[in-house]
């Protein structure tokens, strides 16, 4: 049980619009990836919402995201436009990269997303230098990465630990840990050690936490960017979480053997959406007649981005207003 | 004003300008404030802008690279800086996809510029792994620049033209050449991006040569003259851009066309130098275009082996010689003896 009791209704509103809109927006993806018109690799977030509404709910305009090939949720949880978005994936020129992106490769700076990466571990040192650039111009911005369990075994992950760490920088590290690699668990990749504790041992406060408990993460979070705020350095989230999906595509996936159709159907009856409505319910906020209205408003908004990115126009030329460095 | 500055001097003066000039500017890499300071270059950066804008680091080039690129798009201008070039494999995954692609992959709402300065190493048993020189793996990718400063003037003019652009550049700077002497002015100055210089002027062959081989180009072009060949040497100063109308403009008036490169041969500088010849140039042609590079072979460390790896004046007056249609074989100096006025430890 998530207890929402004693907690500010517009913060429960928030979370709830948050979670609710990620979940919309890629549960309409994957109704339409069949259609063959988004066609570039789509890596949905479906069961892991809590974790990027919990995160960014905590978070300013002008703090910074860094994001992975799975980035809608991110994107969508620091207020990346959708339209923008869903037209990126069509391939679109009102999209938020011009066609030159698609959904492994979201941005939009003016939402604080400064860029994101298919490639492991590897946008954790830009968030860093973020960081340090928040620091050096002694301005109290945040950086926030997000990455996968897989990301942790790559050296690239140590090695920004070690400068976030010596350099004392406002950044704050979000493990979405889904136990999976693509179709490899977390067993046959790493020794059975707390992915936080190699943060500890990095000399950075670190945290493992239930990552569909959207408040449990939304209240490690707030310390994490209170601590950067300050100046005093980054901290470590680990949050354990699970895609339902397959690891690219819209598709269950229980039939290709890595795990099983029980294992998928446990994690999808602890849905961190329904386990906090079913906190809602017991503290009496946010009623159910409010909830759906908050979905219908998010259902027409969603329609409405599919709307603008199938009407939108395709790129026609390689070249980029000021392409030329 | 001018005077004669050292190429290294004229690394550190740019760099302590920059700094001057621009506060979003800092100096970072293994051992830039260190005593030895990149033999030299970043000393009185370090003494006078300290440790908040030019400080040493741990030794994690990746990370350093990708952290480069966060405090770009936050605002900042860094410089990262590398003692060799072979520690720029460790960048790769933060230069190649990363850097490169920040700006067109974002549909060129981003930018990231980054600057990052390499030396290569030559001589004195350096050997495989202290002495490549990477133009060819940088300027393959889109969206980096690639300089290949070849005097102390080139040395100051990319650098500050490297710290005031808008993409990510990479500078290879040679070893060889830190302590070469020339005029460089006191003021500020760029050297643009694409543009090259004619450092010699000839007629009878177009040598383009890059980062040290101009030097060898111009000692080479006395023993040409000798035999009454007039070469004229083009420094493209960038391989990426690279000046393509100065190099055809000299070949079009040479007709011949000889390449040196301080990297291997297969699939670098001097083979897009000559398809440049073979696409845009084929009617100047009046012989083969002829390479001068290294052999297919990480460099050795004996002092026995190095003249056999290292091509020089000998090599340089055979390929022009072969261009012309002259025989050749007759023996010419090699660049032996220079090196050995090189002495270690460096």
């Amino acid at each position: 049980m998530i207890d929402c009791s004693g907690r500010p209704a517009a913060l429960l509103k928030d979370l709830f619009t948050r979670m609710t809109l990620i979940r919309e927006a890629e549960e309409k993806i994957a109704a339409l990836y069949p259609e063959q018109e988004m066609r570039c690799p789509t890596h949905l977030s479906i069961g892991q919402e809590a974790i990027p509404a919990a995160v960014c709910a905590n978070l300013r305009k002008d703090d910074t995201v860094f994001l992975t090939h799975r980035c809608h949720a991110g994107y969508i949880a620091k207020g990346g436009d959708l339209n923008k978005m869903i037209a990126e994936l069509y391939g679109k020129a009102t999209g938020c990269t011009k066609g030159r992106g698609g959904s492994m490769h979201l941005v939009d700076p003016q939402a604080g997303l400064m860029g994101t990466s298919a490639l492991l571990a590897a946008s954790i040192p830009i968030a860093c230098g973020s960081a340090f650039a928040f620091k050096q111009q002694k301005q109290d911005g945040v950086a926030v990465c997000f990455f996968g369990d897989a990301a942790v075994e790559e050296g690239t992950f140590s090695e920004s630990l070690n400068l976030a760490a010596l350099w004392s920088l406002p950044v704050v590290f979000v493990c979405e840990n889904n136990g999976l690699s693509t179709c490899t668990p977390i067993s046959r990749r790493q020794p059975s050690i707390p992915i936080a504790g190699r943060a500890e041992a990095a000399g950075i406060p670190a945290q493992a936490l239930d990552g569909n408990d959207v408040l449990a993460v939304y209240d490690a979070a707030s310390k994490a960017v209170a601590r950067a705020r300050q100046g005093r350095g980054p901290s470590f989230l680990e949050c354990a979480t699970y895609r339902w999906r397959e690891h690219v595509g819209p598709n269950f996936d229980w039939d290709m053997g890595y795990r099983s159709e029980a294992e998928v159907r446990r994690w999808m009856a602890a849905d961190p959406i329904k386990r906090f409505e079913a906190g809602l319910d017991a503290a009496g906020a946010l009623p159910k007649e409010q909830r759906r209205l908050i979905r219908e408003g998010i259902l027409e908004k969603v329609e409405a981005a599919v709307a603008f990115a199938k009407k939108s126009p395709f790129p026609g030329s390689l070249d980029l207003e000021g392409a030329k460095a | 004003m001018t005077r004669e500055l050292s190429y290294a001097q004229a690394v550190g003066e740019a760099t302590v300008q920059a700094l001057e000039a621009d506060e979003r500017v800092f100096v970072y890499g293994i051992g830039v404030d260190d005593p030895k300071a990149i033999f030299g270059t970043t000393k009185e950066a370090a003494r006078r802008f300290g440790p908040s804008r030019v400080f040493d680091t741990p030794a994690s080039e990746n990370a350093l690279t990708g952290l480069a690129i966060g405090a770009a798009l936050g605002g900042l201008r860094p410089v990262l800086v590398h003692a060799r070039n072979d520690f720029l494999y460790y960048c790769m995954d933060q230069l190649a996809n990363h850097a490169a692609k920040w700006h067109a992959m974002f549909g060129g709402v981003m930018r990231a510029p980054i600057v990052v300065r390499a030396i290569v190493g030559k001589g004195w048993g350096q050997g495989a792994q202290h002495s490549q020189s990477l133009q060819a793996l940088f300027a393959h990718l889109p969206g980096i620049q690639v300089a290949v400063p070849a005097t102390p003037y080139d040395a100051k003019g990319v650098f500050l033209q490297a710290v005031s652009g808008n993409a990510p550049v990479v500078i290879i700077e040679h070893r060889r050449l830190h302590d070469v002497k020339a005029a460089v002015p006191e003021e500020r100055y760029t050297v643009r991006p694409g543009q090259g210089a004619v450092v010699r002027k000839g007629k009878d062959v177009t040598i383009v040569a890059v980062s040290l081989m101009v030097s060898e180009a111009l000692a080479a072009a006395e023993a040409l003259k000798a035999r009454r060949i007039d070469a004229e040497i083009v420094d493209p100063r960038w391989v990426k851009p690279l000046d393509k109308a100065l190099i055809l403009k000299s070949l079009k008036k040479t007709g011949r066309l000889v390449v040196l490169d301080t990297s291997w041969k297969t699939c670098g500088v001097s083979a897009e130098i000559a398809a440049l010849a073979a696409e845009e140039g084929f009617s100047y042609l009046k012989a083969p275009v002829a390479r001068v590079a290294l052999p297919d072979y990480p460099a050795p460390t004996s002092a026995a082996l190095e003249p056999l790896f290292y091509p020089g004046t000998r090599e340089i007056v055979a390929a022009v010689e072969r261009t012309l249609g002259r025989k050749v074989g007759r023996k010419v100096a090699s660049s032996g003896p220079r090196q050995e006025a090189y002495i270690g430890p460096f």
